[in-house]
């Protein structure tokens, strides 16, 4: 029996937020006193066995060309002959883009009870409850999987990852591979930013800065820190800034170290999407602002006064 | 071309979340339900649109649930669609739910589409559960879509970026963001869906693979530390001394 999980990796090399999911994965398999593998698909540029620093014990590497890409029902198939192979009773994912398409097709595949979105380890005291957020992050449902195998896909940034010692027996895992029914035709990617989902840090802004022009600060705040950018729905719908930096409600949940919000009035539909944030500044003008009231540091200040002096400050405290 | 829009309701999102009966159930007490943002600025609107090109385009939209969603669904009618399916069933568990989709969609839709998630639980799982059981190819967190002859051109989200790509029907697609503007339903609309058909069917039994024990509300925050704007360099010893995060 096994935990085990699933490696998502981009352009050959594996994702932070699959390093997050090994943590637990291994974590989860030693509270439940069976094996941690986990299972990559496609060809790596890194060292695999090197991955058991994190817990696994052993991989299984589907390394076809064809699995290069991402395509989820290819993938669920090829992820299965893993389950099987490694007698697996637990899965799991990481809850990023990849995780959302897979983690369900693969519940629905093996009838296996699936929760994503987990911020914390199962309780496995009595059953198999895991905690995952709920009403964008206004609450929290604890959810009994009821299911032998069961597949748990982990929020990003909600679980620390931990690097010990060891390595990992990297075993190929030959699989016949389908012909995708999607075709890619084109990926643009934007080249040098953090990507907002997997940022520890997240420099923020909404409508308190009057036009797209005013976004230099902010940005130069982002390079200092080596944070992402983010903004509020009214920004991105007036394209001030592009929709993916959207986050809130209706927009990209995250869950960063850091949520530094200038100029945002703290709406609850924005906090929905930002209030599991371990530590949030606020930059704000009006001390009325609601975001105050979730905030743990603050200033209340002209963000055109502010930002450029925390500016300097970074610079100082970094020795730039 | 059939399309079937997936459509669930949610509370408000400036609902009051609270709990009854030992923090085991959602209170609904003066809870406003909407539809799904999702769902209806997105999945509904840009197939509305489609139809708006091609009117021999039949849309149907699914829901399950209790007589409770009736008002929700007669809205998503009022925007547009020709008619609408409701299961009579209340469940949380997404594969209950996924597989009465896919019993409804049996009968052979060219296009599914479903929100990206719900606002309350928060899957992102449905969509993805309801293709599997179809064996059909899935697009998730599609910000374009377009039709081109038997095929579908659609823009996704990845890490990052995002992708264009191609597939044949039958496919099922997840909307978010980009995929069309929310509109609000006019007096023709909301007359002409009096009248549409709203078919309520039974479920078929299934098992479901989850079950929601409790809820938790987060722990309240300690408050604000207010620094001066005369003294940022304050703020950032804090961040980087106290909260030690940069
Ligand atoms: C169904 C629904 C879903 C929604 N989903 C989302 C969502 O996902 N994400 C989201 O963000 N919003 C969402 N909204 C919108 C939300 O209700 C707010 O309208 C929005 O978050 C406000 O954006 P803002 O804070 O940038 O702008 P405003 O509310 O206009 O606030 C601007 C703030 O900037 C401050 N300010 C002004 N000038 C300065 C200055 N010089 N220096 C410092 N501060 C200054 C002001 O005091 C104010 O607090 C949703 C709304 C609805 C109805
Ligand atoms: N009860 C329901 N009835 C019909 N469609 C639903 C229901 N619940 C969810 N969906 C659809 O599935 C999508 C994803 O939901 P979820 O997996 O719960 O986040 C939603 O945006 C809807 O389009």
């Amino acid at each position: 029996m096994s935990v085990l999980i699933y490696i998502d990796s981009a352009d050959g090399h594996v994702k932070k937020s699959s390093l997050e999911a090994l943590t637990y994965g291994s974590t989860l398999a030693t509270q439940l006193g069976v094996s941690a593998e986990a299972v990559i698909l496609g060809n790596s540029n890194d060292d695999l066995a090197a991955l058991g620093k994190y817990g696994v014990k052993k991989i299984y590497h589907a390394n076809n060309d064809l699995l290069n890409h991402v395509d989820a029902q290819v993938f669920t198939n090829v992820i299965a002959e893993a389950v099987t192979a490694s007698s697996a009773t637990v899965i799991i994912f990481s809850n990023n883009v990849n995780g959302k398409s897979i983690a369900p097709r693969l519940s629905a595949k093996l009838k296996a009870g699936l929760v994503s979105g987990a911020i914390a380890l199962p309780d496995t005291s009595n059953g198999f409850i895991v905690k995952k957020a709920v009403f964008s992050g206004k609450a929290f449902a604890n959810i009994s999987i009821t299911t032998p195998v069961k597949i748990i896909a982990v929020a990003p940034n909600s679980y620390k990852t931990i690097a010990g010692e060891g390595t990992a027996e990297v075993v190929l895992l030959n699989v016949t591979v389908d012909t995708p029914k999607i075709k890619i035709t084109a990926v643009n990617k934007v080249t040098g930013e953090v990507p907002l989902s997997e940022a520890d840090l997240v420099v923020s802004a909404g409508r308190g800065l009057k036009g797209p022009e005013n976004w230099g600060m902010i940005i130069e705040m982002a390079k200092l820190l080596g944070a992402a950018t983010a903004c509020s729905r009214p920004v991105a719908d007036t394209d001030w800034r592009p929709h993916h930096e959207h986050v809130g409600q209706t927009g990209l949940a995250i869950a960063p170290n850091l949520y530094i919000a200038i100029g945002i009035s703290g709406a609850i539909q924005h906090l929905a999407g930002v209030n599991r944030s371990k530590t949030i500044v606020v930059i704000n003008k009006d001390p009325e602002a609601p975001f105050f009231k979730a905030a743990d540091y603050g200033i209340i200040g002209d963000a055109f006064d502010v930002v450029p002096k925390m500016n300097e400050a970074i610079k100082k405290m970094k020795g730039l | 071309m059939k399309i079937l829009v997936c459509i669930s309701k949610t509370p408000d999102t400036t609902a009051k979340i609270a709990f009854t009966d030992n923090n085991t159930k959602f209170d609904n007490n003066g809870v406003q339900w909407i539809i799904n943002p999702y769902d209806e600025w997105y999945a509904l609107v840009r197939a509305i649109e489609l139809k708006e090109k091609d009117p021999s385009i039949v849309i149907h939209l699914c829901t399950v649930g209790s007589a409770d969603a009736d008002p929700i669904i007669r809205k998503a009618l009022a925007l547009g669609g020709d008619e609408a399916i409701r299961v009579n069933a209340d469940s949380h568990d997404s594969f209950f739910i996924a597989s009465q989709i896919a019993e409804v969609a049996k009968i052979g839709y060219d296009l599914i589409f479903t929100g990206k998630e719900t606002i309350d639980y928060n899957g992102s799982s449905i969509g993805g559960m309801v293709a599997e059981l179809l064996n059909l190819p899935y697009v998730s967190l599609a910000t374009k879509f377009e039709q081109s002859g038997n095929k579908a051109i659609i823009t996704r989200e990845i890490e990052g970026g995002e992708e264009i790509c191609e597939v044949e029907f039958p496919v099922t697609v997840s909307c978010q963001k980009g995929m069309a503007e929310q509109r609000i339903p006019n007096m023709r609309g909301i007359m002409a869906a009096r009248t549409k058909p709203l078919k309520v069917v039974e479920p078929i039994a299934i098992e479901a693979l989850t079950a929601i024990t409790s809820f938790e509300l987060p722990p309240a925050k300690a408050g604000v530390k207010l620094v001066s704007p005369d003294n940022v360099e304050e703020l950032i010893r804090l961040l980087h001394e106290e909260a030690k995060v940069i």
